[in-house]
């Protein structure tokens, strides 16, 4: 009798766990991000709104654990997307495959494919051109916009990657994206381009 | 018993018309020439189907008591074949009668249909309305690209004249209803639609997304305000202008916030850097009634809300929250709230 109590009590939990696909989870009020942080200054005077304009805000620029449920998550990765074309990021990356800035779908990283590295491009700029966005935006949607520039060369889960493009579909869906390794992954390593 | 309670609401009816059909949201309070026809074309489905279930139920009442009756007599007065021929009579006079009142809805509906379809743009306000998740944008296209005035989630329209919309949407699929003005007309990604409509009465109409698009679709609202060609004008010119500078420090400092933080991401302030065209244009926020596409009352209380968290109002909206210091959010509302 306790046996049969103590296979259906793992059945279930196991059925719990099963059911708390990461995949599915929307969360609309993510928390602020825990202190556990590098503070981030603008690296470049190529800043959002001209030289000066991008503050230095706590709350904004620590970097925390990055989320790393983004990756596995349907709603983050979209939404991600969904920034990519808000911010303009398309300007100078297009859909992935590099235009005045250095393309997104490839192996190759010069400031590295980790999602902290790819955090701190976006919100403290690089020389040569990315801009700094500091606090201009909120953490939470740097990290989707992580994930999702990770998922362009398919580092992230691929059953959570978008399937489809809202504009023309000029670049293979995200989710059948080709996994490209990272070739320099570290921001040590700085790739120069011939 | 049902009967009766049937009976009764249809009594209830003519005297219940005064209170539900009027307001500022209703079809059947038509305020211009397209939803007059359309109004029109609703009373006329409804009093011929309001009389045709009246007569079926008098009907049947009727037929319950004559059968009673015919058992009564005996079959030599009237033979079978009689009722035969009477029975071929009744079914042949109904179904007649159902084909004329089908094609009495129908003339009405092609009727109306076409009236509504293609009025004149002749002097037509031109406004290209865009559905976005969850709010409204709209441009007031002029061929001077100065003049050209773009606002959200509150128009001004003259009465008598008609207005063109050009209707797009940014996102999934919208549907563009002034229920006073003109009928529903879908917003398809990636397509252009047109819907013409004319207000004759001076009002407030609101306007609702009639398609569902997500999780705020019902708070997707807009207010319109009809009024006197010469009020319009004024609005109009009071509308392109750029927005106040900051007089007070608490505003100037309002200013940067709204420059440094998140908000120049995404929004419109015409005369400041912010260039944003994501979310809804504020130039002239505090002139409008409502925030939020017509969630909430345009207060400092509620405005306030809305930045710090918006997910709380608005579950899934587009806008992230911001947890701005109280000084900050103090110097933000102040700067919003002169933008009039």
């Amino acid at each position: 009798m306790r046996r049969r109590f103590i296979t259906w009590g793992a059945a279930l939990a196991a059925l719990a766990v099963c059911t708390s696909c990461k995949r599915e989870i929307r969360d609309f009020r993510p928390e602020t991000p825990e202190v556990d942080a590098i503070q981030l200054t603008p690296l470049t005077d190529y800043q959002v709104g001209g030289p000066g304009s991008v503050t230095v805000d706590p709350s904004a620029t620590l970097i925390s654990r990055p989320p790393k449920s983004y990756e596995e998550n349907a709603q983050a990765l979209s939404e991600g997307k969904r920034l990519y074309t808000n911010f303009n990021c398309y300007g100078c990356h297009a859909h992935g495959g590099g235009d005045m800035g250095p393309p997104l779908m490839d192996d190759k990283w010069i400031y590295g494919s980790k999602p902290e590295q790819i955090f701190s491009s976006i919100v403290a700029g690089r020389p040569n051109g990315m801009p700094a966005f500091g606090a201009k935006i909120p953490a939470y949607e740097v990290w989707q916009l992580a994930a999702y520039i990770r998922s362009m060369s398919g580092l992230v889960s691929k059953d959570a990657a978008p399937g489809r493009d809202d504009h023309m579909q000029t670049t293979p869906p995200e989710n059948s994206a080709e996994t490209a390794k990272p070739v320099s992954s570290s921001a040590t390593e700085v790739e120069t381009h011939p | 018993m049902s009967l009766y309670v049937t009976w009764g609401v249809f009594a209830a009816i003519p005297a219940q018309t005064g209170t539900w059909c009027s307001g500022s949201q209703s079809a059947l309070d038509p305020a211009g020439p397209q939803s007059e026809q359309l109004a029109g074309l609703w009373w006329e489905f409804f009093d011929t189907s309001a009389i045709v279930y009246c007569l079926v139920i008098v009907i049947i009442v009727a037929a319950l008591a004559f059968r009673m009756r015919r058992t009564l007599l005996p079959p030599e007065v009237h033979p079978a074949a009689f009722w035969e021929n009477i029975r071929a009579w009744i079914v042949g006079g109904l179904t007649l009668a159902t084909t004329v009142i089908l094609f009495f809805l129908l003339i009405g509906d092609h009727v109306a249909g076409r009236a509504v379809r293609n009025p004149s743009t002749e002097n037509a306000v031109k406004i290209r309305a865009t559905g976005h998740q969850w709010w409204w944008d709209f441009r007031y296209e002029d061929p001077t690209p100065s003049n050209i005035l773009t606002t959200a989630n509150e128009i001004h329209i003259p009465i008598g004249r008609p207005v063109d919309f050009e209707l797009q949407s940014a996102d999934v699929i919208h549907s563009f209803w002034i229920p006073n003005l003109q009928g529903k007309r879908d917003m398809i990604p990636a397509k252009t639609a047109h819907s013409v409509m004319q207000a004759d009465r001076a009002g407030t109409y609101w306007g609702q997304c009639a398609e569902f698009c997500g999780y705020q679709h019902a708070k997707m609202r807009f207010k319109l305000v009809a009024e006197p060609e010469a009020d319009f004008q004024k609005w109009l010119a009071a509308a392109r202008q750029p927005a106040v500078e900051p007089t007070t420090e608490s505003q100037k400092k309002g200013k940067a916030v709204f420059l440094s933080r998140t908000c120049v991401m995404c929004h419109t302030i015409q005369g400041t850097t912010a260039g944003g065209m994501v979310g809804p244009e504020l130039t002239h926020l505090a002139s409008r009634s409502k925030i939020a596409a017509g969630s909430l009352p345009n207060t400092r209380g509620y405005l306030a809300g809305w930045i710090a968290d918006p997910q709380q109002i608005k579950p899934g909206v587009r806008m992230p929250p911001n947890a701005l210091p109280p000084d900050q959010l103090q110097a933000l509302l102040d700067y919003l709230e002169s933008l009039k």
